[in-house]
């Protein structure tokens, strides 16, 4: 499978001090990796480098064998904080519609609506078209602006943090249109929740990564509720197995 | 008189289609403060051209556009960290301006009738380079709209679609600059701001949509204009303060409404 991210050797720091470390990892087309790890420990930042927000300090990051700025057309993103300018009269079409936006597109036309309408619709917020988008809840808004960066139509598409401000039924949902998604996708995540998903990789962030290879999704999820206490019990279970076994 | 008030009629439709564009962008993407700087700061415009005997519009034109390109130098990277610089900046152009005023032989200033105007004695052909600026802020506000709207409401995102991000925030506050000028004389340097953020602020809490708050923006922005030009001339008081406090009241009104 084609490389679409390369990272090497990326070392960062927005001051001083190194908040990414000798950094390296390949991702493959297709893959669906999540970013774990401590708050702090340099999710969004990897995240922001890749999308070409931020610059390394040292190393590199290519995105399909360029730079990410020249890479643009291709790679999309739902940043961390949604829940900005919220009295901004901005209707959730409007922003749909942001995703279509381009250096040399001023004006949208009808295909334009048509597939800001047709992303508005997989996330299930087609009816909300009209509505104000600091009016909505915040699992809402994390869906509309899913939507925009598809309406990019990217070949990647990085989320940061998309669960964090929904309630678990929403989590599931937004976990469900990323599962049916084919695209690239990178979901950063500080919640267990994530390894009920399809991800193929786990990359551990904390100032150095450590890359978590072939991941099996470790139980059928059927329960609303779970957190680092089901995942202890989890365990328990296993230790409590082997032991028997022993 | 009729000739007076009719000037000072179409000065203010002139103005309010420039505040209301122009402001409503200053208040979503919180300008206020640049906006204010800009206004003050090009005092030191109005200086210059009395020293120097040459128009009072060219000389605030010039200025305003210089600090514009200064604060955009300054300010783009980092606003929040700016805000010493930006409010030095204003205090050092209003000195400027005052200074040179008091140097100017013979010329017992009228500071008052550039920091506060007289819209009831706006020359024709300030009425002219008005005409040009809303010109100018009508065209860009179309062709720009998108671009523009997209950055105000999330810049990191707008930056990755390719946007000219650095371009249009300078280009914006040449634009500010130019309805700051554009109203030196009729509404003066000081109170303009007041007529940039009252509008757009009562507006934004009744619409959901960005060219709808604009348009009332402006609406609001020349009732408020004739309403206080009115009581200026029923009681014999100053214009500008009149259409100021017809604004407040507004405002003070549109607190009682919940977003
Ligand atoms: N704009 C910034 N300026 C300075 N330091 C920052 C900035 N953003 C993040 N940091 C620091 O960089 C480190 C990594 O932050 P971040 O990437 O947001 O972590 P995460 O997303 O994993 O919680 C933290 O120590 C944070 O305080
Ligand atoms: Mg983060």
């Amino acid at each position: 499978m084609e490389t679409v991210i390369k990272i090497k050797n990326l070392y960062f720091k927005y001051e001083k001090r190194y908040v990414l470390e000798d950094v390296n990892i390949e991702i493959k087309r297709g893959e669906y990796v999540a970013f774990i790890g401590p708050n702090g420990g340099g999710k969004s930042t990897l995240a922001k480098l890749i999308v070409g927000l931020l610059k390394p300090s040292r190393g590199s990051v290519l995105v399909f064998g360029e730079p990410p700025e020249r890479a643009r057309e291709k790679i999309s993103y739902v940043p961390q904080n949604i829940n900005f300018n919220l009295d901004l009269p901005l209707t959730v079409m409007d922003v749909a519609l942001q995703g279509r936006l381009n250096k040399n597109k001023l004006f949208f036309n009808s295909e334009d609506k048509e597939i800001a309408l047709k992303q508005l619709n997989r996330v299930g917020m087609e009816s909300f078209k009209d509505r104000k988008i600091g009016d909505l809840s915040g699992g809402q808004r994390q869906r509309v602006l899913i939507a925009r960066a598809l309406a990019s139509e990217p070949e990647i598409l990085i989320l940061d943090e998309p669960t964090a401000s929904v309630d678990p039924k929403g989590q599931k949902e937004i976990y469900k249109i990323l599962n049916d998604l084919n695209i690239t996708r990178i979901v950063i995540s500080h919640d267990v929740n994530i390894f009920f998903e399809k991800i193929d990789r786990a990359v551990y962030v904390n100032r150095k990564i450590y890359v978590h290879e072939n991941i099996e999704p470790i139980i059928e999820k059927d329960q609303d509720h779970f957190c680092e206490v089901e995942l202890l019990e989890y365990l328990k279970m296993f230790k409590n197995k082997r032991e028997k076994n022993v | 008189m009729f000739d007076l008030l009719q000037n000072a009629f179409i000065a203010s439709l002139f103005i309010s289609v420039a505040v209301g564009v122009i402001g409503s962008y200053v208040v979503i993407n919180r300008f206020n403060y640049l906006a204010a700087s800009i206004a003050h700061g090009s005092y030191a415009g109005v200086g210059f051209a009395v020293y120097f005997g040459i128009s009072i519009l060219l000389g605030t034109t010039v200025f305003a556009l210089l600090l514009a390109l200064l604060l955009s130098f300054i300010s783009f990277n980092n606003r929040s960290r700016s805000d010493t610089l930006i409010g030095v900046i204003w205090a050092v152009g209003m000195s400027i301006g005052i200074i040179f005023t008091d140097l100017t032989p013979g010329y017992n200033a009228d500071l008052m009738s550039y920091l506060f105007g007289n819209i009831l004695m706006v020359p024709k052909s300030d009425l002219i380079f008005m005409a040009v600026v809303d010109l100018i802020i009508l065209i860009s506000g179309v062709v720009f709209y998108n671009h523009i709207l997209a950055i105000s409401y999330d810049i990191d995102f707008a930056k990755l679609r390719g946007i000219r991000v650095g371009f249009l925030y300078t280009y914006f506050l040449i634009l500010i600059a130019l309805t700051v000028v554009m109203s030196v004389r009729s509404i003066g340097l000081i109170l303009v701001i007041a007529l940039f953020t009252i509008p757009p602020y009562i507006s934004e809490k009744f619409t959901k949509d960005f060219k709808a708050m604009m348009f009332l923006s402006g609406v609001l922005a020349f009732v408020f204009c004739i309403a206080g030009l009115y009581i200026s001339y029923s009681y014999d008081i100053s214009a500008t303060p009149a259409i100021i406090l017809t604004a407040s009241v507004f405002f003070f009104l549109s607190l009682f409404k919940r977003r």
